[in-house]
């Protein structure tokens, strides 16, 4: 795959994409209760604080939940491909592709870690793949 | 605090076009033409309507219907968001409407040409996009493109959690076909399948989603007379009164991809709707003849089950069987065939069947109907209504 949809920056979500730029997964921390938040919005729910920083993921966590699509055929994506939504270690998830498996051994729950890719059009996301180690 | 809106208002009036994948006509035509109908139905005239409601993904202008339909004048007009969380919600809105006095007749109207023109789950929703929707940018880059595919992860965890499988999502879809069979307004009609025809047709997302968890694309039009109970009993149909309708939405949620919430197994939408809906009608799921329960998608017929009370979290799977959701069983669902059978008219058709089997005319008659309970499009802020006989 060398081309993906470029996703949308705004300013609630600009800190996000710089972070994968530079190799970072980053998690918004409200400053006012602690609490982690993925997708970034501008409010913290809990205690409605405006103020927060962005902690570094250690990107290791597990598959919370997989989907593989098959239709509609999409002409710049490679067959099979799978959509996992991840539970990262620090608590929060994220929508990301699971690479390098066998589609037929994806198992919820299994450790996953992530990677980057670069893609056309200087489109740069967070993938993952099984964690390589041993735990 | 007591409920104001139940018993108020009533549906009084329903319309449709024909169920096609391709209408040959405008969106504007098909929301003229079930208008129309169900203002003859209800025996109203184009003048006396004074309230429009439609869903904000409708593409037919309010003053655009009036000009067609000669409406003089109006006094309320509101829109309804969140796809087709909002059909219910369309009623609730013409409800509060006529009780209160902004209106005494309020038309709820849902035309569409959803499989020859744009279409939801296209591949043309992944072509040149000037620029995606924020919310859309955690999803899209990854090929979580389409709402089969969102649903997908939520069903793949209910699925691990509760070990319900493919084929008791394809339990659904065999009562709905079956239905579907008998009713001549549908698009299955005739044309029933078994669950082995549910199991051999291919996937849209694996290992979750076959074609057939996944309602038909359908064009066509739908639309609703409201006015107040005491009115619509002079009308020249039996009312379908409103016991209840409520909207629902939940802490956490998006649109369609509500994956950050603790647990990801439910339609917590649908339970407040349900938790409202039961309090302000005093009912409990055991008064409920029938449903129609939104079927976009299989799996979360299942769990609306569950939301809505009929069943415990988890074992919708045991609950769902053909036989009990079928006519003549303990909850028959979607007795028009549904979204899979009849067509996808965004569950407005859903509606018309509610108050079918309050007036006593659906193809698939339950015996003794007394409440009804429709449901709208899940995954979304939602809504719901329950319908009785006078
Ligand atoms: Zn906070």
């Amino acid at each position: 795959m060398t081309m993906r949809l470029k996703p949308s920056i705004g300013r609630d979500t600009q800190f996000f994409w710089d972070g994968v730029a530079a190799q970072k997964l980053l998690i918004q921390r409200c400053s006012g209760c602690g609490k982690l938040r993925h997708p970034p919005r501008p409010m913290c729910p809990h205690c409605n604080s405006l103020a927060w920083e962005a902690i570094e993921s250690s990107g290791k966590g597990e598959v919370y939940s997989f989907a593989m699509p098959h239709h509609p055929p999409l002409p710049f994506f490679e067959y099979p491909y799978i959509v996992a939504l991840v539970q990262l270690e620090e608590g929060t998830r994220i929508v990301s592709n699971l690479c390098g498996i066998d589609p037929s051994q994806v198992k919820i729950g299994m450790p996953v870690e992530v990677f980057y890719e670069s893609f056309d059009d200087g489109v740069v996301l967070p993938l993952f793949r099984p964690t390589q180690e041993k735990p | 605090m007591k409920n104001e809106l139940g018993g108020r208002a009533a549906i009084a009036g329903i319309g449709q076009t024909e169920f096609s994948k391709e209408s040959g006509r405008s969106e504007l035509q098909l929301a003229c033409e079930a208008t129309k109908t169900a203002l003859d139905d209800a025996g109203l005239k184009p003048a006396d309507v004074d309230g429009l409601v439609t869903f904000t993904a409708d593409e037919t202008e309010e003053a655009e219907l009036a000009r067609c339909l000669g409406f003089p004048q109006m006094t309320f007009f509101t829109r309804v968001p969140y796809g087709g969380g909002a059909a219910a919600g369309t009623v609730m809105q013409a409800a509060m409407a006529v009780a209160t006095g902004a209106a005494n007749v309020v038309v709820c109207y849902r035309a569409f040409n959803e499989r020859s023109g744009f279409r939801f789950g296209g591949s043309g929703m992944a072509g040149p996009m000037a620029s995606m929707p924020l919310w859309l940018s955690w999803y899209l880059p990854y090929g979580l493109l389409t709402p089969a595919a969102w649903v997908a992860l939520h069903a793949q965890r209910y699925m691990h959690e509760y070990g319900a499988t493919n084929a008791d999502f394809g339990k659904i879809a065999v009562v709905d076909r079956k239905h579907a069979a008998t009713n001549p307004n549908a698009w299955f009609y005739e044309r029933p399948i078994t669950l082995e025809d549910h199991q051999k047709s291919r996937w849209i997302i694996e290992p979750s989603l076959r074609l057939l968890d996944c309602c038909q694309e359908s064009d066509g039009g739908v639309a609703l007379v409201v006015t107040t109970a005491e009115r619509a009993r002079d009308l020249r149909q039996k009312p379908a009164v409103i016991a209840a309708a409520a909207q629902g939405s939940a802490w956490d949620g998006e649109m369609m991809t509500s994956y950050y919430r603790d647990d990801i197994t439910g339609l917590p939408e649908m339970g407040v709707v349900a938790k409202k809906l039961w309090r302000d009608s005093g009912l409990t799921a055991a008064d409920i003849q029938t449903a129609f329960l939104y079927d976009h998608f299989t799996p979360f017929v299942l769990i609306q089950l569950e939301e809505l009370g009929f069943c415990k979290p988890g074992e919708a799977k045991d609950f769902a069987t053909v036989e009990n959701l079928s006519l003549g069983g303990r909850l028959p669902i979607n007795t028009n065939g549904g979204l899979l059978g009849e067509g996808y008219i965004h569950g407005m058709n859903g509606i018309t069947e509610g108050v079918r089997q309050v007036r006593g005319t659906s193809c698939n008659q339950v015996e003794r109907v007394e409440h009804v309970l429709v449901t709208a499009g899940t995954g979304v802020p939602t809504s719901a209504l329950i319908l009785r006989r006078e």
